[in-house]
């Protein structure tokens, strides 16, 4: 292990002197950043083109098409019923995952951190599992163990709760990487300090650990979410896309294209793409009150 | 304590019900009349056809975005412009934004029924939608902020001493780069690009927009697993899931022994700053 | 000169970091650029290198103009205060990378390396990686490096600021010594008065982004130029509108005569000879020396002899004297005591509006 070095620890202090000197910290404006040099100019040209050509134009595209239309087109496609309830089903559904994630996620970032036994190192395994596995793949495991042949009786295929399930399944890391970093750093001094002061473990947790904690949820439940409402792989085999009942947000784009209805697609996917940009800001906020915190 | 035990059960029990126990029933379902799926499966040639664009695709996307993610992470961390913050707001969009979106958003930009390049494009001869482009341009397009999400906070923490103390010695911007920034932060580009693996193998929605699904010539693994299973194949359906499941778990214990411990890895690199 | 920095001045945004700084570096020497924290030394330092581009003013070094050049094209030596170690390498990469960047044959690398690492004594831990050394080695590891390229003048940036004291003392005379062995041009950053006065040949002393004064220890501690200066190398006291150290205050418990007083202060500065009357209120001991804090009466008081202005009311004087000293003098608080300066000490005018007490820590 090696220690912090705080910058010129224990070495004598200027004189204070009666004059006044403004007191400045930090010699360089922004430490270590740089205008661009003209190679890192080009470099930035080549990035921003492909970048744009790769995604912001892409993105920029939905939302003309949807607006080519007008918004009597597009608030008729998003009130149709049947897009409706699917827009109606993703939300709920992705909120309320979102809600079990904020609570699971949590509890597994403690255990993660606080808790020693054998075999942890398989849980960090397991936590990483569904960002790496495939949609599809997940969906079709999720079936075999909660589908018509399930060895638990338990068969939730074609119903809102495959829908559940699966968003479950897709956001479970968000919220325990987000948290887990943060926990990790939590100075456990000032726990006992609280604790010295006869807060009892609960107290401590709900005044002490929790507020530090919350723009890490936040950030994760922000991800999880966003995650939920964009989710359409690991349903194509779970959920039956039933309209009116399981059938969601993506799904309903994808049905809308198959019918080459590009202006109708473009809309509902102007609604997802808007929420995406919401979670995006709300991330740079948090993320900005985190750096903040130190 | 009581309490540590029961959180430990509950975790343990909610991850196995969750994530363990589904997971390994795809490799009881593969193996379940011994090495036949997975024999009859690699003998099919659309198996061996999805495979082999997969991988194919997936080493493009990997390739594209390493470069574009390590340049622009140095941009990100090294230099002052305008548009910084939002451009590094924007590169974490793919992470948000639903596949199914952003392969309407190709299409829509690139199709030959759009308004946007599509049409002038295949006049010229270049086809990106319902072709392997297209396939790359979604792959990469979901995989984008994998290489930069690893890679920025090890540059940031890294600090601008080692680079300046190279250059003070003599050595050239790339020589810099090659010699000590490199070095310092080749892991996180290994991690990133192994992350990016795992995604681009595995990208299903945004890839059956843009390649049009066509068995023998755009059909990924992905796109093979849905179309067998609902063709009533599913030994070949579980087979292949089996073999992409396999990857990318394998991709995820790479990076997790790579990788120090969330907490350790921190408090190293900051105190040898 | 080896290096000369003419009419140099670097803003970042509002904050002026260097105020058309003009100064000449002597070859061969050991010099500091002292001053306090943010006081643009460090700016400095890092121009002179070229890891920072100055606004205006020009750089030359060894007689060719550098303001335009990169770093890697200086042939400077910088040591940086957290030794920059390139962590993925060995000590002996560490310091023969500027040598192959170079392009320098193998056998002379390696010939060139073991030299340099015998010289700071770590030839023994070649092979090792930075993170096995401890900080003090890591910085001569780092002092190494930057000698293996032969640098025309070598830059050391707050050397020893992260190091414990006892290490920074040690490294402090080490490098005193080095320079005598290899007498490159050298400049090094520092906040420690103790440290410049002990080991440069020559100081320029940095405030507020200008120079306040350039000279040798000995100059810049019996002549200061102003106040700054004399605060900055160490503890000063007011003593009748003179600001004096508290060394150089002599304390009487009767009052001397006055024309013994007269006769002794011809070598001091006029008016400084004059006796001040004061009631001690606190002796504090510290090891060998006593430090003795003496409330100066008011301006109507009897504080005023021999036309000698007085401290303002209600302020007080620090005399350091000798353990010996206080002892015999029997000093405890409410003892009346006479104060004036030692005959032939150094002192300067107080600066208007400068408050009446100026004790200043000192480690």
């Amino acid at each position: 292990m090696t220690t912090t070095v705080p910058p010129v620890a224990g070495a004598p202090q200027a004189p204070a002197t009666g004059l006044p000197a403004p007191r400045r910290t930090g010699r360089r404006a922004a430490p270590g950043s740089t205008r661009l040099t003209p190679t890192a100019g080009v470099g930035l040209g080549v990035a921003l083109i492909w970048f744009s050509a790769l995604a912001l134009l892409p993105l920029i595209a939905v939302l003309v098409e949807t607006s080519a239309g007008g918004w009597p087109v597009f608030w008729s496609t998003i009130t149709n019923a049947q897009t409706a309830a699917a827009l109606r089903l993703t939300i709920t559904q992705a909120l309320a995952v979102t809600a079990v994630n904020v609570v699971m996620g949590t509890l597994i970032a403690w255990v993660l951190v606080r808790d020693k036994f054998p075999g942890k190192r398989a849980l960090e395994v397991l936590i990483d599992i569904p960002f790496a596995l495939p949609t599809i793949v997940a969906g079709l495991v999720l079936l075999t163990l909660y589908g018509p042949n399930s060895p638990l009786g338990v068969n939730v295929a074609n119903t809102r709760s495959a829908v559940f399930l699966a968003f479950l399944f897709v956001t479970l890391p968000f919220v325990v990487r987000t948290v887990q970093p943060v926990l990790a750093e939590l100075d456990r001094s000032v726990e006992e300090a609280a604790a010295s002061l006869g807060a009892s473990p609960l107290t401590t947790f709900r005044r002490i650990i929790l507020p530090a904690l919350t723009p890490a949820i936040a950030a994760g439940a922000a991800l999880s979410f966003a995650r939920g409402i964009s989710e359409y792989g690991s349903l194509v085999l779970l959920s039956g896309n039933l309209p009116m009942r399981t059938e969601v947000s993506s799904v309903r784009i994808l049905s809308y294209l198959e019918n080459g209805d590009q202006a109708a697609a473009a809309a509902v996917a102007s609604v997802l793409l808007l929420v995406s940009l919401l979670v995006i800001v709300v991330l740079d906020v948090l993320q900005r009150r985190m750096v903040r915190r130190g | 304590m009581v309490k540590t035990y029961v959180f430990r059960v509950i975790v343990i029990v909610y991850l196995g019900l969750l994530v363990a126990w589904p997971v390994s029933l795809v490799a009881k379902e593969t193996f379940a009349n011994g090495f036949d799926a997975l024999s009859a499966a690699l003998s099919d040639p659309s198996v061996v056809f999805a495979l082999k664009l997969t991988v194919s695709v997936a080493v493009q996307a990997v390739i594209l975005n390493t470069i574009f993610g390590v340049g622009i992470s140095l941009l990100l961390v090294r230099y002052e412009f305008r548009g910084k913050r939002l451009l590094s707001s924007l590169i974490d969009l793919p992470l948000s934004v639903s596949p199914i979106v952003v392969g309407l958003a190709l299409v829509l930009v690139y199709g030959g029924r759009g308004d946007w390049f599509g049409p002038a494009l295949e006049a010229n001869g270049i086809q990106i939608i319902f072709a392997t482009p297209g396939i790359v341009m979604a792959t990469a397009f979901v995989a984008l902020p994998l290489v930069i999400r690893e890679v920025v906070p090890v540059l940031t923490e890294l600090g601008t001493d080692e680079e300046q103390a190279a250059a003070s010695l003599g050595a050239s911007s790339v020589q810099t780069f090659r010699r000590i920034t490199l070095p310092a932060i080749k892991w996180a580009v290994v991690y990133g690009v192994v992350l990016t693996l795992a995604r681009s193998l595995g990208e299903f929605g945004a890839v059956k927009i843009v390649s049009g699904n066509f068995e023998g010539t755009t059909q990924t693994a992905t796109l093979l697993v849905e179309q067998k299973y609902q063709d009533f194949q599913q030994p070949t359906a579980y087979a292949t899931a089996f073999l992409l499941a396999l990857v990318s778990v394998a991709c995820i214990v790479v990076v997790s022994f790579l990788r120090p411990d969330h907490s350790t890895s921190s408090s190293q690199s900051k105190g040898l700053s | 000169m080896s290096i000369e920095v003419s009419r140099v001045g670097k803003k970042f945004g509002d904050f002026v970091a260097l105020d058309d700084v003009t100064v000449s570096i002597p070859t061969g020497q050991l010099t500091a650029l002292l001053g306090p924290s943010g006081g643009g030394k460090s700016t400095l330092l890092r121009i002179i290198a070229g890891l920072e581009q100055a606004d205006t003013g020009t750089i030359e070094i060894e007689g060719r103009d550098a303001t335009r050049l990169p770093a890697r094209k200086r042939n400077v030596g910088f040591v940086f205060q957290h030794y920059a170690a390139f962590k993925h390498l060995s000590v002996a990469r560490n310091v023969a990378f500027g040598l192959e960047i170079r392009k320098t044959p193998k056998d002379q690398i390696a010939e060139r390396v073991d030299e340099l690492l015998k010289l700071v004594h770590l030839e023994q831990f070649a092979s090792r990686l930075p993170s096995q050394l401890s900080g003090g080695q890591r910085q001569r590891m780092a002092l190494a490096r930057a000698l293996a390229i032969q640098p025309s003048v070598l830059l050391l940036d707050e050397p020893f600021g992260a190091l414990d004291a006892k290490v920074r003392k040690e490294l402090r005379d080490w490098l005193r010594r080095l320079h005598d062995e290899i007498p490159v041009t050298t400049v090094f950053v520092t906040h420690d008065q103790e440290e410049a006065l002990e080991v440069a040949d020559e100081i320029v002393v940095i405030n507020d982004g200008r120079i306040e004064q350039v000279g040798s220890p000995d100059e810049l501690y019996d002549a200061p130029a102003n106040y700054f200066v004399m605060s900055f190398l160490g503890p000063v006291t007011h003593l009748g509108g003179k600001l004096v150290r508290p060394h150089d205050v002599e304390v009487h418990t009767a009052p001397p005569a006055l024309a013994v007083a007269a006769a002794d202060a011809v070598g001091a500065a006029g008016a400084a000879g004059g006796l001040v009357e004061g009631t001690v209120v606190r002796t504090v001991r510290v090891g060998f020396e006593a430090r003795v804090e003496i409330a100066v009466a008011g301006a109507d008081g009897t504080g005023a002899v021999d036309g000698a202005p007085s401290a303002g009311p209600g302020s007080s004087v620090e005399a350091v004297l000798t353990r010996a000293e206080a002892r015999t003098l029997g000093l405890v608080p409410g003892t009346t005591v006479w104060l004036r300066q030692a005959p032939g000490s150094i002192s300067i005018d107080a600066p208007a509006g400068a408050p009446a007490r100026e004790l200043v820590e000192v480690v």
